[in-house]
């Protein structure tokens, strides 16, 4: 009861929001753009001959391959800039040219030395949340408060348990950020990337539906399943943050 | 009684750099500690207690002069003297119990019985698996100076320890902290500015000068435990040392 007295004022605004479009698409006698009530079926034709359950698929198996890889690359890389100063002052100016580029902007290059298969998404893909992920866990080294670290030298332990008992646990709750903003971006990213060149993904879905005889409501029916599988993908990183370990960070 | 000598300072000197140039901190600072003696330093606010402690922990070199331990000069901190602070360290993403292993090398034998041993020292009991935010802040000082007993420390360092605390949680602790060096002696060095919770807890006292620090007085606190602070003899004591520090009792 406690819970939807949280979530009911969302659920009313969703309903107002269905219910002007329904209302607009109406009122104008739009023939292209769809009503919810067209989404919806053309939703359901999608599920049941199959292809939105591949498109999904291709479309998560790109952002997952590529968000690993980013977090293999970006985790290791953001404790050891962290941690060793002379590391920081090399490679952050590079980072950070790097940084504000677009993944899209990246797209040509993709092509270029990738192809067209799903090496150049997941290529985007690791580029878009790599950035983020190094920033946020070299912030997190940094930010470990000095006492903490003197109580680690008090004790005089060794390298590997002052890494893996301070270092580490003390960045982990920013690093759950930088890996909650980095799959955000991901998710953003795959869709863009699949606009492009392949033949699967919800990002063809809704490029393909659109050349293939403006099917304005399966486009639409793309569009709110990405938000949806995003929302979902976030809810996931967030059960993260609920750790035992990392919950002193958020807590305060 | 002959006393064996457990911290030497001699003739410690500190300053630090600022637009005015250089600010002495410390000046030549003179004193010894014995072998389980329980010294309270007070002194003003900012008169550089903590920055004296900081050396004598070994985490801040000093510009001149030495700190000897047993005799040998230290240069960085060790597991032998651990250092207890107002904010306190105990690591929040940690467990009590892990906190308690921490500092304990793997090759010790039934670590984990001793952390248990210490916890149950110091209260903390049925509260091993809990996380340091899931205490309050009486138990968190509790699960520190476990963590901080657990390596069997000859030495604790204590900066302003209790100071955080609400008046009442502070007396407790400090009644707790009595009844565990009754049962593990420890020489302590303590920095406080209260002057009650010197009287009550040390041995001697030192009342440090404004900056930059000098010993102004040393008083002896020969009263047998459990003291009373509100009896006539420890007032006149607490007078005596408050005079020094520049606040006349009427």
């Amino acid at each position: 009861m406690k819970r939807f007295s949280k979530i009911w004022p969302s659920v009313v605004v969703l309903a107002v929001v269905v219910g002007l479009w329904w209302l607009a698409v109406l009122l104008t006698h739009s023939v292209i753009f769809p009503t919810p009530g067209k989404v919806v079926l053309g939703t359901l034709e999608l599920a049941r001959d199959g292809t939105l359950w591949e498109h999904i698929g291709a479309s998560l198996f790109r952002v997952g391959a590529g968000f690993l890889l980013a977090v293999l690359f970006a985790i290791p890389l953001g404790l050891w800039m962290g941690w060793v100063h002379g590391a920081y002052v090399t490679l952050n100016p590079l980072f950070q040219i790097l940084r504000p580029i677009s993944p899209i902007a990246w797209i040509p290059i993709a092509i270029l030395w990738f192809g067209v298969g799903n090496a150049s998404p997941i290529y985007l893909i690791f580029i878009a949340s790599v950035f983020p992920m190094i920033v946020q866990t070299t912030s997190g080294v940094h930010t470990i408060e000095k006492r903490y670290l003197r109580a680690a030298e008090n004790f005089g332990v060794t390298r590997k348990k002052l890494f893996l008992q301070v270092v580490f646990p003390a960045a982990l709750p920013q690093i759950i950020v930088g890996m909650r903003i980095g799959l955000g971006v991901a998710w953003l990213v795959v869709v863009a990337a699949e606009m492009i060149a392949l033949r699967s993904g919800l990002g063809y879905l809704i490029m393909d539906s659109r050349n293939a005889g403006n099917r304005y409501e399966l486009v639409v029916a793309g569009m709110i399943i990405i938000g949806l599988i995003g929302l979902l993908l976030d809810g996931i990183m967030r059960l993260l943050e609920g750790m035992k370990n990392v919950r002193w960070r958020y807590v305060h | 009684m002959f006393i064996k000598t457990k911290i030497q300072v001699e003739a410690v000197s500190k300053g630090f750099a600022n637009d005015d140039g250089l600010l002495a901190v410390v000046d030549d600072l003179d004193f010894k500690v014995g072998d389980g003696e329980f010294v309270a330093v007070v002194g003003p606010s900012g008169c550089g207690k903590t920055t004296l402690m900081n050396i004598i922990a070994g985490f801040l070199a000093p510009d001149s002069g030495a700190v000897k331990i047993d005799g040998v000069p230290r240069s960085a901190p060790n597991r032998n003297g651990v250092l207890i602070t107002q904010q306190g360290s105990v690591f929040p993403w940690l467990t009590v119990r892990e906190n308690l292993l921490f500092g304990l090398p793997d090759a010790i034998p039934n670590r984990e019985a001793l952390a248990q041993e210490y916890a149950e020292l110091v209260g903390l009991k049925g509260f091993e698996n809990n996380y340091p935010h899931e205490l309050s802040g009486g138990m968190l000082k509790r699960a520190e100076i476990a963590r901080a007993l657990v390596v069997k420390p000859e030495i604790l360092y204590m900066d302003e320890p209790f100071s955080a605390l609400d008046a009442l949680m502070s007396l407790r602790m400090q009644n707790e902290l009595l009844r565990i060096l009754a049962k593990e002696r420890h020489t302590v060095m303590l920095i406080t500015h209260d002057v009650e919770e010197a009287i009550h807890l040390a041995d001697r006292i030192l009342v440090l000068s404004p900056r930059p620090a000098r010993i102004q007085a040393s008083f002896d606190v020969p009263f047998a435990h459990p003291r009373r602070v509100s009896n006539p003899e420890a007032q006149a004591l607490r007078v005596a040392i408050l005079k020094e520090l520049g606040v006349e009792l009427v």
